[in-house]
């Protein structure tokens, strides 16, 4: 009961900045809805140019681009309310409260699943109005897939909330990076087989690379891959636990080296 | 009884830089124990592990009965600090500002908490205004009032009079002696302000290069130097003009 105040306080923390930052709320939908707009168009004109297949393709291509999104805007959401403590001279009122570290993880965790809704809704409906694409065509596996995509845009945030906690602010920029670095090899617009053989193993050991391939299967032919959706599962679990390990360690040498007093530096 | 603060050997070290060198005092319950120093003497580092934001190097810290190393949630939820150089969020309102460390630290009724601190704390026609548009001064009043929202049992408190007028700091002071007065809150205040110290503080722990290097009452350590005022101690402690008794 305790643990849910003291969440819900950090929650009300950040609900309140939103109520009074408009900047913020617009920051939150502008950029998967301008992805949305161009990969759309893009998709439209591939159809049109190929026919039936160019439709599969683009269908896939759209469903891509709205579940990349999905953990895009997981792990920006949660470093991006972590940063938001760091600019505003915050965490040292943070830190010296009752809130136990796992509540902080949890309140960005519950911040970050209220952000990607608000951020990629309009594009989910933009794609079914403008594109006629419904990604809610996929039925109840959606939901497994965007949750495992979630939880590795979290795992991820959590490493670079590490990173920041060793490193100072100077490490922010990956907040808004490091996902983009892993597209390359989370397997989000073509299979993983596209991909030389040396680098296969880079993308497998990725939950995103088994959700996008179930995600093609599940608009090719209808069914669903569970042997995937487990890999994707038990990845998140594992790199959920290192994440888990490499935070708790790093915020302790943050208390051993004073890096919690002079975080914003 | 227990004391409020029990610090013993408590030392801290970043690589070849010796910050807190093994210092040991206490503070009982109800006392005002005021944290002197230059600037580097130790007194910020000293503050942080007594929060629990820094880990010592050597040395335990107990705060109302609680071993920090094992079990400092439990310390932190019957303490509060304040410091002019730790911000609340800009963009809140104070109220806003108030109701998110009420939850955080699980205060009851908290409308009527702040509410009451508005009253005490002359806040009233602050409440609905963002943290970041307030004086120094009113920032000041709103971290004090953030300070007490758990009504707190130690209050840790870094220059709280900064950057406040002689009327508003006087009136703070006069809060503040009247507070521990009336809760029997143990305050340990770190302040360049040897007169407030003088006034409010009933003992005086002088730190210099990581140690401390005197401490007792203001008059004891006025007779001991033989002087009119704290800022004449200060300044013969920080200039090696006398010894101390640590």
């Amino acid at each position: 009961m305790n643990s849910a105040r003291r969440i819900w306080g950090l929650m009300y923390r950040h609900l309140a900045l939103y109520r009074r930052s408009w900047p913020r709320l617009l920051e939150l939908t502008y950029w998967p809805t301008l992805q949305m707009c161009i990969w759309g168009f893009t998709s439209a004109f591939i159809a049109s140019r190929i026919g039936v297949g160019g439709q599969v393709a683009a269908g896939i291509l759209l469903g891509g681009v709205l579940l990349w999104e999905v953990a895009l805007r997981s792990q920006m959401g949660m470093a991006i309310s972590f940063l938001e403590e760091i600019w505003s001279r915050n965490l040292g009122h943070v830190f010296v409260s009752p809130l136990r570290p796992w509540e902080l993880v949890a309140a960005l965790i519950a911040m970050s699943a209220i952000r990607m809704v608000i951020g990629v809704l309009p594009a989910i409906l933009l794609a079914w109005g403008l594109y006629a694409f419904n990604l809610f065509d996929l039925g109840p596996v959606l939901i497994l897939f965007a949750i495992n995509l979630m939880a590795m845009g979290w795992w991820i945030a959590l490493g670079v909330i590490s990173l920041i906690l060793r490193h100072g602010a100077g490490a922010e920029a990956l907040a808004w990076s490091v996902l983009f670095g892993i597209t390359p090899f989370a397997a989000v617009f073509y299979p993983v087989s596209i991909l030389p053989a040396w680098l296969q193993p880079i993308a497998l050991a990725l939950p995103a690379a088994h959700v996008f391939e179930g995600m093609r299967a599940a608009l090719d032919t209808g069914l669903i891959h569970w042997d995937h959706l487990a890999w994707a599962i038990g990845l998140n679990i594992a790199w959920t636990l290192a994440a888990a390990l490499l935070f708790a360690r790093q915020f302790r040498a943050a208390r051993v080296s004073g890096a919690l007093l002079s975080i914003g530096e | 009884m227990t004391d409020a603060i029990r610090a013993d050997g408590l030392t801290k070290r970043y690589a070849a830089t010796l910050a807190v060198d093994a210092i040991s005092f206490t503070a009982p319950m109800g006392a005002i124990i005021g944290l002197l120093g230059g600037n580097g003497a130790g007194k910020t580092t000293t503050i942080a592990m007594l929060m629990g934001l820094l880990i010592p190097t050597a040395g335990t810290i107990h705060v109302l009965g609680h071993d920090m190393a094992t079990d400092r949630f439990a310390a932190l939820a019957r303490m509060n600090f304040s410091s002019p150089y730790v911000a609340l969020p800009a963009r809140l309102s104070v109220a806003e500002n108030l109701r998110v460390y009420g939850h955080l630290y699980g205060v009851r009724q908290i409308e009527k908490r702040i509410a009451e601190l508005a009253a005490e704390l002359d806040l009233n026609d602050l409440l609905d205004r963002p943290a970041g548009q307030l004086s120094a001064g009113q920032k000041t009043r709103v971290a004090l009032a953030k300070s007490l929202i758990n009504r707190p049992e130690l209050l840790l408190l870094d220059e709280p009079t900064a950057s406040l007028d002689p009327d508003t700091g006087d009136m703070v002071r006069t809060w503040l002696e009247r507070y521990a007065a009336e809760t029997g809150c143990t305050i340990l205040l770190a302040s360049h302000n040897m007169a407030e110290v003088e006034r409010l503080c009933s003992h005086v722990l002088m730190m210099k290069q990581g140690k401390i290097v005197d401490r007792g009452s203001p008059a004891d350590l006025l007779a001991r130097y033989g002087r009119d005022d704290l800022e004449d101690v200060f300044l013969d402690i920080a200039r090696n003009r006398r010894e101390g008794t640590p």
